[in-house]
């Protein structure tokens, strides 16, 4: 599945911070996606399970990542997604980084288009459904970074 | 007023051991009291020998319950039931509802602190439930484990005493199942009598043990045997059962590949002397199952059930890999570090004695690691601090990308399911 992208983005990517949000108690996904993304380079800081929004948004301000991923796989990741980005966009200091969410967002199986656009206008940058394949996390991470010629590429 | 009380699980156990019948159980819960309402009688009603469930909300499991307001005032749906925000009126309802069916109800929910929880089901008629102080801590929060300990204690007593107004109290051990999956079976035998024996430690006097099925059924056949032993040794003066879970990590996508697997785990249970079995369903791979998916679940497992018991008991050789010897030496271990049971865990992990693989819970030392070989057993690659034998050199793999070798360890047995099924060498139960 294609990512749903806001917009694109560009800087260096040498800090990642990793987390699940406030309800979800799911690590597999954090596991695999700590190792994922370190094999493309950047550090990795994972916060682990059940993050609450305001352990999350200080860990943000403390560590400065160039990247924040979200991942969740409960259900509740469109509420408490679009909570938290709410909160953290709210914080001078975090309005430009981005900030991607992906998992098992919605009760009900993949979240409706509705949703996905309600999660992009609230803050993030893009959103992965649970069937994004890594290829097309590779892809948006490189995005994040220009390129040697200097152009990027955009979606 | 005197509330109706759910049923007692020892009774209800005994009766189906007498018809030789497996008891099945859903994990289902949902957030409308109505369709909470519909999926317990659903249960109750389906064609087999059932338990029903209630399973809390994730918020509730976390007590965010400012949370679960606001999701009961907007209508987002929840993963769960909200017993703590629901007027426990509500939930009396529910309880009363059911009653004449002489069905218990087990209320599951993934806390690491739980007073509240038990405090609302105390209010609400139910006093069956499950956990405990490790395995609804280091998998499902990061509430530090020391004051898990003295919640999941003073939760157990309230439990306990509930006795004293005419209830039937019993008390699950989530041990078995840690992290879902990749965790070797001699630590989940540990676990779940080490926490068998915190329960017993804070008076409850109706216990059950888990285990979840893992990669190998002659490992896990070993597991259960080892788990037996153990409990008589040492939980004897208890009333307690095995609860074997059907597969509890990543599941198999086809919908025959599931089936498959289910029932795979309702053999298990017959040959490994599990009194209950805890069912999957075809959704699992994918979203919440509906109630009729549910339902379907536990007939399918029950009908394999019924037909295994009815056939041969399992006479091939019985291994021994050191199952019970490494779990034995586990539990000893613990207890050695403290007479309070509690105290001891707390130990334990801080000073890596007992260490769940890839667990990311701050207070879990994190140098344990797993694989599953090429013969398909789940096997200790590292063993970090805990006293066990130290294991062979890990078998060299091809992949060579971290993420990718967990990935393929994580679906093993999905890929061995679905693909069994792709290529029908396996006839389908279904
Ligand atoms: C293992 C497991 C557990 C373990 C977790 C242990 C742990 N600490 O991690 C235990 C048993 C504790 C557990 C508990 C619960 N679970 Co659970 N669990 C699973 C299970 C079986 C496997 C998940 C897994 O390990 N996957 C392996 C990892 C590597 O993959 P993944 O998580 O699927 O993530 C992939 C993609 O989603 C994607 N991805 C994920 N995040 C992101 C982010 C980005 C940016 C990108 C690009 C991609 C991406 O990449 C990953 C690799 O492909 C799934 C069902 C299944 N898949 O078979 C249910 C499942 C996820 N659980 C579920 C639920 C509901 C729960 C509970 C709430 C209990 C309940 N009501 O049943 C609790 C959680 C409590 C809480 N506070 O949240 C539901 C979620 C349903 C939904 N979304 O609506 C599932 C789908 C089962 C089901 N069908 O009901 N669970």
């Amino acid at each position: 599945m294609h990512p749903h992208v806001r917009r694109h983005l560009l800087g260096d990517l040498r800090r990642v911070l990793l987390s699940s949000v406030s309800s979800d108690a799911h690590t597999w996904n954090l596991v695999y996606l700590q190792l994922l993304i370190e094999e493309l380079g950047p550090e990795v800081v994972n916060l682990g399970a059940c993050v609450p929004d305001a352990l999350l948004i200080s860990e943000a301000l403390r560590v400065q990542p160039d990247l924040i991923v979200l991942s969740t796989v409960n259900g509740h990741g469109y509420g408490d997604g679009k909570r938290v980005i709410t909160a953290l966009r709210a914080h001078r200091a975090l309005r430009d980084l981005p900030v991607v969410i992906g998992g098992k967002l919605g009760v009900g199986g993949p979240i409706s288009d509705t949703q996905t656009d309600d999660l992009l206008a609230a803050g993030f940058d893009a959103v992965f459904g649970d069937d994004a394949a890594p290829e097309s996390f590779r892809r948006f991470l490189d995005r994040l970074v220009p390129s040697p010629t200097g152009g990027e590429c955009v979606p | 007023m005197t509330a109706t009380v759910t049923p007692g699980i020892d009774g209800f156990l005994a009766e189906a051991a007498k018809r030789a019948a497996l008891v099945v159980q859903p994990r289902m819960g949902f957030s409308d009291p109505n369709q909470m309402l519909r999926g317990l009688l659903a249960v109750t009603g389906a064609n087999a020998c059932t338990i029903a469930t209630i399973t809390l909300d994730s918020y509730t499991r976390v007590g965010d319950y400012a949370a679960v307001a606001e999701a009961m005032r907007t209508g987002m749906p929840l993963n769960g039931y909200p017993l703590v925000n629901l007027d426990p009126a509500v939930t009396r309802e529910l309880v009363a509802a059911i009653a004449h069916t002489g069905t218990p109800v087990q209320v599951r929910h993934g806390s690491g602190l739980p007073l509240d929880i038990f405090q609302a089901m105390a209010g609400s008629g139910l006093a069956v439930t499950e956990g405990g102080p490790v395995s609804y801590c280091l998998p499902y929060s990061r509430v530090p484990l020391p004051l898990a300990v003295d919640d999941w204690a003073r939760a157990c007593e309230l439990l306990a005493n509930l006795a004293d107004q005419g209830a039937r109290p019993h008390l699950e051990s989530f041990g078995g199942c840690m992290l879902g999956q990749l965790c070797p079976p001699s630590l989940l035998v540990a676990i779940s009598v080490l926490e068998g024996l915190f329960f017993r430690q804070h008076g409850l006097r109706s216990i059950s043990l888990s285990y979840a099925q893992q990669t190998d059924r002659r490992q896990d056949l070993e597991a259960l045997r080892a788990m037996h032993r153990l409990a008589g040794d040492l939980l004897s003066d208890m009333d307690w059962h095995i609860v074997l879970y059907a597969y509890m990590g990543v599941y198999p996508r086809t919908r025959s590949g599931a089936l498959d697997l289910l029932g795979d785990a309702a053999e298990l249970a017959v040959h490994g002397g599990a009194a209950r079995l805890i069912v999957k369903t075809p959704a699992e791979a994918f979203r919440i199952p509906t109630i009729e998916e549910n339902v379907a679940a536990l007939e399918y497992a029950a009908a394999v059930a019924e037909e295994v018991a009815r056939g041969e008991p399992v006479t091939e050789r019985l291994i021994d890999s050191g199952i019970h010897n490494e779990a034995r030496t586990l539990v000893e271990a613990v207890l050695d570090l403290h007479p309070d049971v509690g105290q001891a865990l707390c130990r334990a992990f801080a000073t890596g004695v007992l260490d769940v693989p890839y667990c990311l819970h701050p207070d879990n030392a994190g140098r344990s690691r797993s694989y599953v070989d090429a013969s398909g057993w789940l096997r200790w690659s590292r063993v970090g601090g805990m006293p066990l034998p130290r294991p062979a050199p890990e078998s060299l793999r091809a992949s060579g990308s971290a993420s990718g070798d967990l990935l393929a360890a994580l679906s093993y047995v999905e890929r061995r399911y679905d693909r069994e099924n792709e290529s029908a060498r396996k006839p389908s139960r279904d």
